[in-house]
């Protein structure tokens, strides 16, 4: 990624995010409350972080790829089935993912 | 005017620091993905909505286009649009005061600011401005300690950092699955991403899984 298109990336996310949370400002009540606009609303986020579980967990360019990743994900899947707080199962997942990484 | 309950702060305080510590997360992500310190705490003050931030930096850590990442940043960033609907009749402010109000209108304290419901108005609008900007706070104090933290371990897949950015997203994901339509949708939208990777350019299949999400919800259930 060159610099020129980290900016990029920076600039247009930010001003793009904040008119989004501006809008709900200043549209006039009722206008984004069309159910099925609401409904597909609710799901948006869902699927877009399902998305980006298996994008970033199993994924090296447009490749499917199971490697030490997959350790790390399964250790954070774990953590939560066993309600522990995100930190942990963020840095569960890291030293997992590592120690398999380097045993390779 | 009653004075908010200290309920109200202790809900808003704790909500502001164990989020805003998630920011480490965050900062060590924006550095994995080749964002520098700057950028990456920019990304913290200027965008504040941090599925969106993480979404805009792994997607361009995945090897993805500019133009996904800035997609797929600003579509789970249209949530709050919903969140401002909501607040804006109950912060009722004008000018500079609804930017900072509209820029503060996230998860945490659209959330906060409804949990307060039954204690009154007044509490729904201290909820609602304690949490935000102990948030903005905590979030971007993290993220620059994450930052600085990345920086100095160097690579990302020696310390984990490439598992560490899936697996926040599993953990932000998590909570949202309350229902078992919610478990299918994620599934799917799972199962749709990983079918389509080999067919579309790096982070496109990121955004199409929208599609799942406009599927799951066109019909009344």
């Amino acid at each position: 990624m060159s610099s020129t298109t980290a900016w990029i990336v920076l600039a247009s996310t930010s001003v793009l995010c904040f008119s989004v949370k501006l809008l709900g400002y200043y549209v006039p009540q009722g206008w984004l409350a069309h159910p099925r606009l609401q409904r597909v609303n609710a799901l948006v986020p869902i699927s877009l972080l399902s998305a980006l579980v298996v994008a970033e967990g199993f994924v090296i360019k447009t490749h499917v790829v199971l490697d030490h990743r997959l350790a790390g994900l399964a250790v954070a899947l774990a953590a939560l089935f066993a309600k522990l707080p995100f930190p942990v199962v963020v840095v569960s997942a890291a030293l997992t993912s590592a120690l398999v990484y380097h045993l390779h | 005017m009653t004075t908010p309950p200290r309920e109200t702060f202790r809900d808003a305080l704790s909500v502001a620091l164990t989020v805003g510590a998630y920011g480490v997360a965050f900062g060590a992500a924006g550095i994995a993905a080749g964002f520098s310190v700057l950028q990456t705490c920019l990304f913290s003050l200027l965008t504040f909505t941090g599925a969106s931030q993480f979404a805009a930096v792994g997607v361009m850590a995945a090897g993805g286009g500019a133009v996904s990442a800035i997609a797929a940043a600003t579509m789970l960033g249209t949530r709050n649009a919903l969140y401002g609907l909501q607040m804006a009749p109950l912060v009722r402010v004008k000018g500079l005061r609804r930017v900072a109000a509209a820029h503060l209108t996230i998860d945490e304290s659209t959330g906060v600011a409804l949990a307060q419901t039954p204690r009154g108005t007044h509490a729904m609008r201290v909820g609602f401005w304690v949490t935000g900007s102990g948030v903005f706070l905590f979030w971007n104090l993290f993220t620059l300690l994450g930052a600085l933290g990345a920086k100095a371990l160097g690579n990302p897949a020696s310390w984990g950092l490439d598992a560490a950015v899936p697996a926040a997203f599993l953990g932000l994901l998590w909570p949202r699955l309350t229902t078992t339509y919610l478990r299918v949708i994620a599934a799917t939208s799972m199962v749709f991403a990983l079918l389509v990777t080999p067919w579309l350019p790096a982070g496109v299949p990121i955004i199409a899984s929208v599609l799942v999400a406009v599927l799951g919800g066109w019909r009344e259930r």
